[in-house]
C-alpha cells in the first residue's frame, strides 16, 4: 500500500458497495451457492432463522477479521486447519451464548449451530477475500455476506410461516373468520422440501428482474 | 434387527439430503455428470464410515461428562462437552488428510479420479452433521454409530447419483431462462425430497 492511499476513509464508497453487493447481486445464496446446508431446516418459523441469521454475521465477521489479519503470516499448507480453527473457536463461543441466554432456541436451532462451522460461506470468503484484503474490508465482506445470507433466510422463513402456521412471529396473522370460511393452513409448508422450491423461486425472481445474472 | 433399523432409517427416512439438506453445497457443485458424482459419493460413505465410529469413541471416553473416569477417579466430575465442535471437525479434517494419503499411495488411480473431491470432503457438512446427530441421538454402542454413519453415507451417494442422473437428462430440456442452472436443481431437489418423504414412518 502506498502512503498516499493510507488515509482511505472508514465508509468510503468502495467499502460501501463491499457491505452491499452482497445482499442483491452477489447474494451467497442465491447467486454463490454458498452456506445452503445449514440454511433451509431453520426457516419453519422466523425466530430460529433471525437467530441463525445474526450468529452467522457474527461468525462471518469476526472470522474475517482474525483471519485477515493474520493473512501474512498463515502458511500456505495449513491454512484450510487454521481457518478451520477459528470458526470453531467462534462457533463454541457463540452456542454457549445461545444456550445461556436463549435455550429454547438452541434446542430448535439442535446440531445447526454447529454445523455453521462447515458452512461455505466461512471458508468461501475466507479464500476468496479475508485472504487477500485488509481487515476492516473483510470485516465489512463479512457483515455483508451474512446479512445476504440472514435475508434469504428470513424471506423464507416468513413465507413458511405464513402459510404454514398462519402466524408471524408466533402471532396469529391470519384471522379466525378466515378459517370460518373453510381457510386452512397449508401443512406442505412446513415440510423440508419445500423450502427448496420457495429459495428457487427467489432465484427464479432475481434472475428474471436482473437479465445479466442469467445462467446460459 | 436394531441395527437394521438404523441402517434403512439413515438412508432413507432420515436422509441427509432431502431431510437435512447436509451436504448442500457439494451436492448442487458436483452433480453435473453421474461419473463424478459416483466418485465423490464413494469418497463420503468411506469417511463418514471412518468419522462417526471416531467420533463416537471421543465423545464417550473423552467428552461427556464423566467420560475422563477411566484416568483416575478425581477427573470423574470433568465436562468437556463444549469442546466437541473442535474435536470433530479436527478429527474429520485429518481423517480425511489421512484417507487421502492412504488412497494416494494404494491406489492411485481412484486417486486421480477423485482428484479434488477427496479434500473438500472436510467442509461437507454432510460429515460433521453425521458426527453431531450420532452425539445427539445417543446411540448404545460403536457398532450402531458405525452404522449409522455408512448409512448416511449411502443415503447421501443415492441422493447425488439420482439427480446428477437427472440434470445429465434435463440438459436438453427447454427449461425457462432465468431458472437455467441453480434453480431448476432446487426445484428438482425439492421434488424428490418430497418423494423421499414418503419414507417417512416406516419401521422395521
Amino acid at each position: 500500500m502506498s502512503k498516499t492511499k493510507e488515509r482511505e476513509l472508514l465508509f468510503s464508497p468502495k467499502n460501501i458497495r463491499l457491505l452491499t453487493s452482497p445482499l442483491g447481486k452477489e447474494n451467497p445464496i442465491t447467486m454463490q451457492v454458498l452456506g445452503i446446508c445449514s440454511a433451509l431446516a431453520v426457516t419453519v418459523q422466523i425466530k430460529p432463522a433471525v437467530v441463525m441469521g445474526i450468529s452467522v454475521i457474527v461468525v462471518t465477521a469476526v472470522g474475517n477479521l482474525i483471519i485477515s489479519a493474520m493473512r501474512n503470516s498463515i502458511p500456505n499448507r495449513i491454512r484450510i486447519i487454521v481457518q478451520l480453527v477459528v470458526i470453531a473457536t467462534l462457533v463454541i463461543l457463540v452456542d454457549q451464548v445461545l444456550r445461556a441466554f436463549s435455550y429454547e432456541v438452541s434446542k430448535q436451532l439442535s446440531v445447526f449451530v454447529g454445523l455453521i462451522i462447515t458452512n461455505c460461506i466461512l471458508m468461501g470468503r475466507f479464500e476468496a477475500f479475508a485472504m487477500a484484503n485488509k481487515p476492516w474490508p473483510s470485516f465489512l465482506d463479512g457483515i455483508g455476506n451474512g446479512l445476504g445470507y440472514g435475508i434469504i433466510l428470513v424471506v423464507v422463513a416468513v413465507v413458511r410461516e405464513l402459510f404454514g402456521s398462519g402466524s408471524l412471529m408466533g402471532y396469529k396473522i391470519i384471522p379466525e373468520s378466515f378459517y370460518n370460511f373453510g381457510y386452512s393452513n397449508n401443512g406442505l409448508m412446513i415440510m423440508p422440501p419445500l423450502t427448496l422450491i420457495i429459495v428457487a423461486s427467489i432465484i427464479w425472481f432475481q434472475r428474471s428482474r436482473d437479465k445479466d445474472l442469467i445462467e446460459k | 434387527m436394531e441395527y437394521l433399523n438404523i441402517f434403512v432409517k439413515s438412508i432413507f427416512i432420515n436422509n441427509m439430503i432431502f431431510a437435512y439438506f447436509l451436504g448442500m453445497c457439494s451436492f448442487l457443485a458436483v452433480s453435473k455428470t453421474v461419473k463424478t458424482s459416483v466418485g465423490l459419493g464413494a469418497a463420503v460413505i468411506f469417511v463418514l464410515g471412518i468419522t462417526v465410529p471416531v467420533d463416537y469413541l471421543m465423545n464417550t471416553y473423552i467428552l461427556v461428562p464423566g467420560a475422563l473416569s477411566w484416568i483416575g477417579a478425581e477427573y470423574a466430575n470433568v465436562d468437556l462437552s463444549f469442546l466437541s465442535f473442535i474435536m470433530f471437525i479436527a478429527v474429520i479434517a485429518s481423517m480425511t488428510q489421512l484417507v487421502e494419503m492412504v488412497v494416494e499411495k494404494f491406489s492411485p488411480s481412484l486417486y486421480s479420479s477423485l482428484g479434488i473431491y477427496l479434500p473438500l470432503i472436510a467442509v461437507n457438512c454432510a460429515i460433521l452433521g453425521g458426527s453431531l446427530f450420532m452425539q445427539q441421538r445417543e446411540y448404545q454402542n460403536i457398532g450402531e454409530a458405525t452404522i449409522f454413519g455408512i448409512g448416511s453415507g449411502i443415503g447421501w451417494f443415492l441422493a447425488i447419483v439420482a439427480i446428477s442422473a437427472i440434470r445429465e437428462k434435463i440438459s436438453y430440456s427447454n427449461i425457462p431462462a432465468p431458472l437455467r442452472g441453480l434453480g431448476i436443481t432446487f426445484i428438482i431437489t425439492g421434488l424428490m425430497g418430497i418423494a423421499f418423504m414418503t419414507f417417512m414412518g416406516f419401521k422395521l
